[in-house]
């Protein structure tokens, strides 16, 4: 690649804002407060935006053009199905208690409805995860950033030994995440968010265009993917069997699955995108935050997806020779293009096995491809020195963010949730504004210990993110009977919590997708069931967790005695006096949004259909 | 929150555009723009990055100087605070 001034001078310009409004925040981080709910003052716009970004991390942007590319417009599942209604939901009705409950994380949450252990149980598993998650983003940046050579140049000119890039990459991601955070807190975080969103659009919105420009519009995208794949254009054909549509899933697993259980334990549970809403200026406001985030989150399908199917069905380039003849004399030409962009398909390049450097092939000997290069080669394919610089900000700024959200949030949940609960109580507030900026310092010297245990393991990134689907899946669960039943008891929850879990594993370890070997893919306890596809198996196996979850905790909650209800007050549905709304217009109220944000996404489905 | 965030992220995005129009100007007619189907793509996307960040930046100065003139807005601390055990 080649980087000229300008793409630097883009990129060093983003740095430092970041840090510049890291330092302007600094002033007014007075109390911990301040520093890990942002002073709960912020409009609800910022926290909106904040709220889709802090899930836009870069695995996100890449992954789903990756997907968009392997799966096609199927991929938009993701965001119709899985994220918008449970976004809603957890506007309407579960930032209530969120909010109202004036608890500081989401395990704090935990401790107000049900009891110390459950708390405990959520605090320590979700602080390890966000550790581990904000290495593997960080792991992930390096790689890129090799992958593209974006620093070679820069190596070059310095004299430093190319194998000082994946170093280089941490550390400098690393401590510009650490300033602005420990600076800063949840506000800077948050502000880095908003930035980063407009700035994705910025990278992204002209790759579109130019994309779309190239292929004659949308009628020319439809007819070059329909060359590849006629099914990629559709997002609900063929649904209702798993082996009629390209991601092999049906329509119970899609809604029960994905929406139901997978989406909504992501959205309406997880503190980091939670946190965001709970840093919101009223309760009003806080509402509102997932409903405005719904809305980009409707239009994101064609900012990160689109780029994936672009690049498959673009020409695949091939070595060529122009003969040209220049006063008398022949000129020969030649374009080479490398092995694994010629085997690939569009742009998209073929894999390569790394001990052999030959292309690796499947089961039928086709060349496997390497889906996670698609949008980062669209930028290389359209983008000139310049807005090149953008397109890569772009993709800088979603890495950082990212393991900025995972850091707040783990800062939070370690000092309140641990630190206050376990092990130093009733200390003074700016002691413990002290833990927490300390506690950034140590997670994030923790996510690089993660980023360099990646090299050396290679399977540990989808060992851990199993992991963390294992763990996850339940979840909603808990959530669900928690707001909505005041008979549910805290040893239920704790109890149902840790059965989910079980049961994730259970079903993995029986089951396994086609044409997968037994082992990190699912069947290690014996194959009783196979899948059609890894994603399907996924689906399924939120479902088990989730159901096994709900039906014990339900059960035990019968034979065991619940809180007396005045401790309940604000925390459960049934005896939390209903949110007042009269004050705002109608078409301001949280209700309204909703049922718009809700139309919009079926409108959507159906141009997608 | 004192800070508008609108201030420093208009000057970010204005400055970057204004970065993009010029090197866009300078480069114009270049071999680099075939990449970009012929289209300059530093220019057209300059201008338009530079007119969002002037409008962000113009907003959020607005939004500062009628707060340096307004009392704080309220904010919502009337639901009963309930105990965290500490």
């Amino acid at each position: 690649m080649q980087l000229t001034f300008v793409d630097w001078l883009i990129m060093l310009l983003y740095f430092v804002f970041v840090l510049g409004i890291g330092f302007a925040l600094k002033r007014y981080m007075k109390t911990s407060k301040d520093f890990f709910q942002a002073g709960r003052a912020l409009p609800a716009w910022i926290c909106g935006l904040a709220f889709i970004s802090a899930n836009l991390g870069a695995q996100e942007v890449i992954g789903m053009g990756a997907s968009g590319a392997k799966y096609g417009l199927e991929t938009c599942h993701f965001y119709g199905i899985g994220a918008i209604p449970a976004m809603v939901f957890v506007g309407i009705f579960m930032m209530p208690f969120y909010y109202g409950s004036k608890a500081r994380s989401v395990p704090e949450f935990l401790r107000l409805r049900f009891d110390e252990k459950t708390r405990a149980l959520n605090a320590c598993s979700f602080a390890v995860m966000t550790v581990f998650s904000s290495g593997i983003s960080m792991y992930a940046m390096a790689r890129l950033i090799q992958a593209l050579h974006v620093f070679d140049g820069l190596f070059h000119a310095l004299g430093w030994a190319p194998e000082g890039i994946f170093t280089f990459s941490i550390i400098l991601s690393a401590i510009i995440v650490l300033l602005y955070i420990f600076l800063g807190g949840l506000t800077s975080a948050i502000y880095n968010e908003v930035l980063q969103f407009f700035l994705i659009i910025a990278g992204f919105l002209p790759l579109v265009l130019l994309g779309l420009k190239n292929l004659g519009g949308w009628h020319g995208l439809t007819a070059a993917v329909s060359a590849v794949d006629p099914r990629m254009m559709h997002e609900w054909k063929g649904v209702l069997h798993p082996s009629t549509n390209p991601m092999g899933i049906e329509i119970i697993g899609i809604g029960m699955g994905l929406g139901f259980v997978l989406g909504s334990g992501y959205w309406c549970t997880d503190f980091l995108v939670i946190q965001t809403a709970m840093a919101s200026k009223n309760m009003d406001s806080a509402r509102r935050v997932p409903l405005i985030a719904a809305v980009p989150k409707m239009i994101f399908p064609f900012l990160v997806i689109l780029p994936g199917l672009i690049a498959i069905s673009l020409p695949t380039p091939h070595t060529t020779t122009t003969v040209t003849q220049q006063n008398g004399a022949i000129i020969h030409n030649t374009q080479v293009v490398s092995q694994t962009a010629a085997e690939g398909r569009g742009i998209v390049p073929a894999k390569v096995n790394p001990v052999t450097g030959k292309a690796m092939l499947d089961a039928s000997g086709k060349p496997l491809l390497d889906y996670d290069m698609a949008t980062p080669n669209m930028l290389l394919h359209y983008f000139p020195t310049g807005i090149l610089g953008l397109g890569l900000t772009a993709l800088l700024a979603s890495f950082m963010s990212g393991m900025a959200g995972n850091v707040t949030a783990f800062n939070t949940v370690f000092t309140y949730d641990l630190y206050q609960s376990y092990i130093h109580k009733g200390a003074s507030d700016r002691h413990y504004l002290a833990v927490g900026r300390w506690a950034t310092v140590g997670g994030i010297l923790l996510s690089i210990c993660t980023a360099y245990a990646a090299i050396s393991f290679n399977n540990i990134m989808d060992t851990l993110q199993l992991v963390f689907s294992f763990v996850n899946a339940p979840l909603f669960a808990t959530f669900l009977l928690g707001m909505f039943w005041k008979r549910t008891t805290g040893h239920a929850a704790f109890t149902g919590l840790i059965t989910g879990t079980v049961a994730a594993m259970l079903h993995h370890g029986l089951t396994l997708p086609l044409e997968a070997v037994p082992g990190i893919h699912g069947g290690w306890l014996g194959v009783t069931h196979r899948y059609s596809s890894d994603m399907a198996q996924n689906f399924y196996g939120a479902i088990w967790a989730f159901s096994s979850n709900f039906v014990l905790t339900i059960i035990i909650s019968l034979f065991t005695k619940p809180k007396p209800e005045s401790e309940l007050v604000g925390l459960v549905r049934s005896l939390t006096p209903k949110p007042e709304t009269s004050h705002l217009t109608w078409w301001k109220r949280p209700e309204a949004l909703g049922v718009a944000v809700l139309l919009g996404a079926v409108a959507l489905n159906i141009f997608f259909a | 929150m004192q800070l508008d965030l609108r201030t420093p992220m208009g000057l970010m995005f204005a400055i970057t555009g204004a970065i993009l129009v010029a090197w866009g100007l300078k480069t114009n007619g270049d071999a680099i723009y075939a990449k970009s189907l012929g289209i300059n793509a530093n220019l057209w996307w300059g201008i338009v990055l530079l007119v969002f960040g002037l409008i962000m930046f113009i907003l959020g100065e607005r939004r500062q100087h009628k707060l340096a003139d307004e009392p704080p807005e309220p904010i919502d601390e009337s639901a009963p605070r309930r105990g965290h055990g500490h």
